[in-house]
């Protein structure tokens, strides 16, 4: 969902700049208290992670593809702040070094992908998991679903910008219901995908999953010091 | 597993994904280029300022074999955030411990990992 340049005007485009700048001193900020040692070695990684499955499109319809956004994976495993910078580092190593997404659209991308992702998918992720039980299964599930409903989301963010500075005079609600449509079948895979490596992590080590933290059992925390391998 | 097992494990993940996998992925317009191109404003995109930079495209200038090519850009691009990121988490950090002064935040990271 990478915006070139030349989709959206300037004044929408420096709106939206300022917007992300914004968003990402606030992550910077909320980071602080969200990094410690269990989340801090595992901020790199997410975020070359995502930056890896970026790289992965798979064909979602005849003549159409779509890869992770990775803003509910990175929110989930490493908490919001961070996770949202991760996911700006990404788009912004992106638009730099491999001229994906464009200089003047890397606000309306950092607010798209990466704020808008995060704050849906984590709200979703956590109100779920508070809900239901504490199994890996159920886990899995409300990433799956967090991850599923934030690409629509991102989309809808992306329309709304194109409704307030898009350059070409063309139907907003046709330009709405198609990207709605194809970021619903994406949205499958980035579920699947997010669900899949959340699971695999919480098998090996559970207490590095940032967002379930405070459901694991509590057997964990009575043990400082001695619990960790 | 340790946690630096874990992020190595996931880091060489990473890198067969972008360096190896990434060549199988599809190559087809993704969900907005295809919506730009149905209703008729990607005419509108402009070249990116940075097209012809080494790794512009996810392809590395000057060498000729697409697999290698991709596979060199993808490996470069992990490495990079991976970096960058871990940069970032270290001044965060470091900011941190100016902030607060508990000495059980300032010791080794294998002593101090407790739930705070």
């Amino acid at each position: 969902m990478h915006v070139p340049d030349g989709f959206i005007d300037a004044p929408v485009s420096v709106g939206a700049g300022v917007l992300a700048a914004a968003g990402v001193a606030v992550a910077l900020r909320g980071a602080r208290r969200e990094l410690d040692d269990r989340t801090a070695p595992m901020a790199g990684l997410v975020a070359a992670f995502v930056f890896a499955a970026q790289m992965l499109n798979f064909p979602v319809a005849a003549g159409t593809s779509g890869h992770l956004l990775g803003g509910a994976l990175a929110a989930i495993l490493v908490g919001p702040w961070t996770g949202a910078l991760c996911v700006a580092v990404v788009l912004i190593v992106q638009a730099l070094l491999f001229a994906d997404g464009g200089l003047t659209a890397l606000g309306v991308n950092v607010v798209d992908m990466s704020l808008v992702a995060v704050i849906v998918g984590y709200a979703i992720f956590r109100v779920l998991v508070r809900v239901l039980p504490y199994r890996r299964g159920t886990v899995m599930g409300s990433a799956f679903v967090a991850a599923f409903v934030s690409v629509p989301v991102s989309a809808l963010a992306f329309v709304g910008f194109y409704a307030l500075g898009g350059t070409a005079d063309v139907s907003l609600s046709a330009v709405l219901a198609a990207m709605l449509g194809v970021h619903v079948l994406i949205g499958l895979g980035e579920g699947l995908i997010t669900a899949l490596t959340v699971g695999s992590i919480l098998a090996v080590r559970p207490d590095l999953v940032a967002g379930v933290r405070d459901r694991l059992p509590r057997l964990e925390l009575r043990t400082p010091g001695t619990s960790r391998v | 597993m340790s946690r630096r097992a874990l992020v190595l494990v996931g880091l060489l993940v990473a890198l067969v994904l972008a360096g190896l996998a990434s060549y199988y992925a599809s190559s087809d317009p993704d969900g907005l280029n295809k919506v730009a191109a149905d209703q008729g404003f990607d005419s509108r995109e402009k070249d990116h300022d940075l097209k012809d930079s080494p790794f512009a495209g996810y392809e590395t200038t000057g060498v000729d074999d697409g697999r290698l090519s991709g596979g060199l850009a993808g490996v470069v691009g992990v490495g990079v955030t991976f970096l960058v990121v871990g940069g970032l988490v270290y001044a965060v950090r470091r900011g941190q411990r100016r902030g607060t002064p508990d000495p059980a935040t300032t010791r080794d990271s294998e002593a101090s990992d407790v739930p705070r």
